[in-house]
């Protein structure tokens, strides 16, 4: 098998689909010695977030797939790099668990449909759902991983226990390094156990002057809200689609307008409970609301993570993060047409800019940082199909983020100037 | 270990000494400049006890600028330098250097900022862990991660080492509860890392240094999360007549989908020894006992204990108490966290381990103790903190015998092997520091720890932040033929050697 790798690899193709680590390292070492930078993808589901490169050979790790080994009783999944991750999520379903993080199917954004991609990519980017606020994202919830480096050595880090300390840790550091470190071969993910039930409050017609106090109030009460977003109609936006309803047509949702939403999740002797104290205390006796029960719940927070509200949209799309007490004036410094939705209890923007230049883009960037936060570009579009800094870093950042690089790939041959210029 | 081997020791420095010193006034506050002998010695040791080693200068900084140039300073002079927080920790990772500087962050003692809106608290390095959540209880937050030594140990000292506690099961350990944090490299760049937002972007460089235990860089301010308090909390005292019951009864807690904020697991010496200390009502015929904690609302709590319960008495319990109120509740804990001073009533000294391994694994690691116990003839309390696996071995013995730490070493040495063994790991959460660091070719082979060194000489290119620590000697690795090396010539001749 060596051999007939080795003798694929010498044929020159453009594409490698490796089924092992070894093969991995193989064609890693090759491209090292011959200083030919390589594209890494898991199975090109996020390919275009990031900066374009400029490769001529691509590593694909669709074919490095499988499930090494799921113990539910020790709360780890042990997966080869490649694996889907939905593959994974029906495993663990399997045993009432799930990947708490909420991994987003990107799918719906950039073609339309679903295609969730796989645990490498998710690593990669690491990207998570609306529970981020209250459990962590990806990287809070890596064990431990296997990797080739772009020396072509194989490296491992961490383990398959939750505490430990032993080295540093490095599976935060391969975390939302997009490929740019080592190529992932295997990685360890924590699991946790899934809720019995799920609700969701939902309060209508509140606008952005008020919404974010409302999510505030919630993330900070002790109710143990799992999800807290803000689905406004305005602005409207000749050039995006206004689609609100289309996307959340679900029969519990009794009225029209905007969604204040609440997730909630646990045993369901306590839910209700939990549902009433927050009612109470947010005061909205008054207002028109809604309750999601558990499967609409389930499918309500479903299409908030799998941003289905720009779902094969044609515009740019633009993640900002930034303190949840500050998103309210930055809505307001904002190009007002921009179609929006807020999650994380405020701490997340998820914005369509259509007809946005590079200029309008930086000038956004501005505003952000001004106020504690940072903005990507997730999605590109005809209008604009380049920017030149995709993520936000500044000089020391930079420098710190390059000596690293070069202590993983001092050639520079994994994925390179896919985060930034130079790395 | 006993014979610790130590990075050469620069004769040049140490020949230096009142050149540094005045100059070093000159950075700093001259009053913050200590090098007399008798003023050093304070500083001679951490929580890991058994090491002492005077620095040769030891300095207060008071702000972000100062370290920065001091650093800048022993950068260009290359100087060694060990930055100390509160002096706690368990694996020698502040155990100074006969050459080096060592910077005392005793001095950043401020809480800078408190913002309930966004959830978080800035503090300064040197602030302890209980005064986060004590500056922000009156409004009901608190701050999550728990280490036992909380009352003292200070926040910049848990991000050095990435310190859990008893309830890290469900709330994670520091680097799940902290968004940000300022360093500064040892070529004196000051650098904010993560900020007031969840995650940041490009490299989690936040994430990296976190558990660095000090070698990547001196940590300045640290921006760490809070959390509401949950409704309600309630703690269940459940005895049982073995160590495998009791470890079953873990095991099906956690698979029956529970996650309790926290589950603590004693043997029968350690309830003793503890029972005896602080009496805490602990079940005395009991060879196994759990604390299981649950926390949320009220009906969360009730049916989660019905539930644990229920499981317990399937396995075995032979005694169930269910704290009535806060105050019993801390008092079921008063006795755990008060296991490490029990000990040091059993015997003259103790010696406490820190393996994690996989939950389902205890009775096997418990009986290989009990068996090693035996062979090096050292009585042993077990303390672990069940639901992560986070085993404390304390190994008691008496260092007016010479040959007894010696024997203490490897016998903890042994524990630690075993773990990794049956799938765990060397540390949970006290750090490799001197202690574990020629046990790390057990985890790791020469291709894993070449690259964490790299990483190292990418920050700290010569090597002058705490050298020693974490990362094995090479020698002794290759002497124990643990590390392969080809041909008497090592792979990467420009890395520096710790």
């Amino acid at each position: 098998m060596e051999e007939k790798q080795s003798s694929l690899i010498s044929q020159d193709s453009d594409l490698f689909y490796p089924e092992k680590e070894k093969e991995v390292s193989d064609i890693i070492k090759k491209f090292y010695k011959s200083n030919i930078p390589i594209e890494i993808i898991g199975s090109g589901s996020k390919r275009t977030i990031g900066r374009p490169l400029q490769c001529g050979k691509t590593v694909n790790l669709s074919k490095l797939e499988g499930i090494i080994e799921y113990q539910p009783e020790e709360l780890f999944i042990k997966v080869k790099a490649g694996t889907k991750i939905d593959k994974i999520v029906n495993e663990l379903k399997k045993n009432k668990q799930e990947l708490a993080f909420e991994p987003i199917d990107f799918g719906y954004l950039f073609k339309g449909k679903s295609d969730c991609g796989t645990a490498a990519g998710q690593v990669a980017c690491n990207i998570s759902g609306p529970r981020r606020f209250k459990v962590g994202s990806t990287r809070d919830h890596i064990l431990g991983f296997r990797a080739v480096n772009g020396r072509g050595e194989i490296i491992k880090s961490g383990g398959t226990v939750v505490k430990n300390v032993t080295g540093y840790d490095l599976s935060k550091l391969i975390c939302n390094s997009f490929g740019t470190l080592a190529v992932l071969t295997e990685i360890t993910f924590k699991v946790l156990p899934a809720s019995e039930e799920s609700k969701t409050l939902v309060i209508h017609n509140l606008k952005i002057d008020s919404a974010p106090e409302y999510l505030e109030k919630a993330i900070n009460s002790s109710n143990e809200v799992s999800g807290a977003s803000f689905l406004p109609i305005e602005p409207i936006c000749s050039n995006c689609e206004m689609n609100i309803e289309n996307t959340f047509k679900l029969n519990d949702l009794k009225y029209r307008g905007s969604l204040t939403a609440f997730r909630i999740e646990g045993l369901k002797q306590s839910i209700a409970q939990r549902l009433e104290n927050l009612k109470k205390e947010l005061k909205i006796q008054e207002f028109d609301i809604s309750e999601l029960e558990n499967l609409q719940s389930e499918i309500f927070w479903n299409k908030i993570k799998n941003l289905e509200f720009f779902s094969a949209t044609k515009n740019n799309i633009l993640r900002i993060v930034i303190p949840p007490s500050e998103c309210i004036n930055l809505i307001y410094e904002l190009p007002s047409k921009f179609k929006y939705f807020l999650d994380w209890g405020g701490a997340v923007i998820w914005m369509e800019a259509c007809e946005i230049t590079e200029q309008k883009f930086e000038s956004i960037r501005k505003k952000v940082i001004r106020h504690n936060g940072y903005i990507s570009m997730i999605k590109y579009s005809d209008n604009l199909p380049y920017v030149e800094d995709v993520f936000t870093i500044n000089n020391v950042r930079f420098n710190i983020s390059q000596n690293i690089k070069k202590s993983f790939d001092p050639k520079r041959i994994l994925n390179p100037g896919k985060m930034y210029t130079g790395i | 270990m006993t014979n610790l081997r130590m990075p050469k020791i620069d004769r040049k420095v140490i020949s230096k000494k009142d050149i540094i010193v005045k100059r070093l006034k000159k950075i700093i506050n001259p009053e913050h400049v200590l090098d007399h002998q008798d003023e050093l010695k304070p500083y001679e040791t951490d929580g890991l006890s058994a090491y002492k080693q005077k620095p040769l200068i030891v300095v207060f900084p008071e702000n972000t600028r100062e370290v920065s140039e001091i650093l800048k300073y022993c950068n260009e002079e290359r100087i060694k330098v060990v930055p100390r927080g509160a002096g706690t920790g368990l694996s020698g990772g502040a155990l100074p250097l006969k050459d080096c500087i060592l910077i005392s962050l005793g001095k950043f003692n401020k809480i800078l900022e408190i913002d309930y809106k966004n959830r978080f608290v800035v503090a300064q390095p040197g602030v302890t862990n209980l005064s986060i959540t004590q500056a922000v209880q009156d409004k009901n937050f608190y701050y999550a991660p728990d280490p036992s030594s909380q009352i003292a140990c200070s926040i910049g000292g848990n991000v050095a080492e990435n310190s859990g506690g008893v309830h890290s099961l469900k709330y994670g350990t520091t680097t799940n509860n902290i968004l940000g944090v300022e360093v500064v490299f040892m070529d004196g760049t000051i650098s904010k890392l993560g900020g007031k937002t969840f995650d940041s972007e490009g490299y989690d460089l936040l994430g990296l240094i976190t558990g660095s235990e000090g070698l990547l860089c001196v940590i300045t301010e640290v921006t760490v999360k809070i959390l509401k308090k949950p409704q309600v909390i309630k703690a269940a005292l459940i005895g049982f007549p073995t160590i495998e019951d009791g470890g079953r009864c873990v095991s099906k807690i956690i698979s029956s989908g529970i996650i309790p904020a926290g589950m603590e697991m004693m043997d029968k010496e350690l309830i003793h020894a503890t029972d005896n200390f602080v009496k805490a009502g602990y079940p005395r015929d009991a060879e196994s006992m759990l604390i299981v904690e649950l926390d949320g609302t009220e009906a969360d709590v009730s049916e989660l204990m019905l539930r644990v319960n229920s499981i317990a008495k399937v396995n075995k319990a032979t005694s169930i108490k269910v704290s009535k109120n806060d105050k019993e509740r801390l008092k079921f804990w008063a006795g755990r966290k008060a296991a490490f001073p029990a000990c040091g009533d059993m015997a003259p000294d103790y010696y406490c381990m820190d393996g994690t391994i996989p939950r389902g694994k205890l009775s096997e690691v418990l009986k290989e103790i009990k068996r090693l116990s035996k062979k090096y003839n050292l009585p042993v309390a077990n303390a672990f903190h069940a639901g992560d696996g986070n085993l404390h071995p304390l190994i008691m013995y008496d260092s007016n015998d010479k040959k007894a730490l010696e024997k203490t070493e490897k016998f903890g040495a042994e524990i630690l092997k075993y773990c990794v063994k049956v799938g765990g790991v060397l540390t949970g959460e006290h750090g490799v520091g001197i202690e574990k660091r020629e046990l790390m070719c057990e985890m790791f082979n020469d291709n894993d720890i070449q690259q964490q060194i790299k990483i190292k000489k990418a920050l700290d290119t010569s090597s002058l932040l705490n050298p020693g620590k974490v990362y094995p000697i090479l020698r002794k690795c290759a002497e124990e033929g643990r590390v392969h090396i080809h041909g008497g010539k090592t792979k990467f001749p420009d890395i520096p050697r710790f």
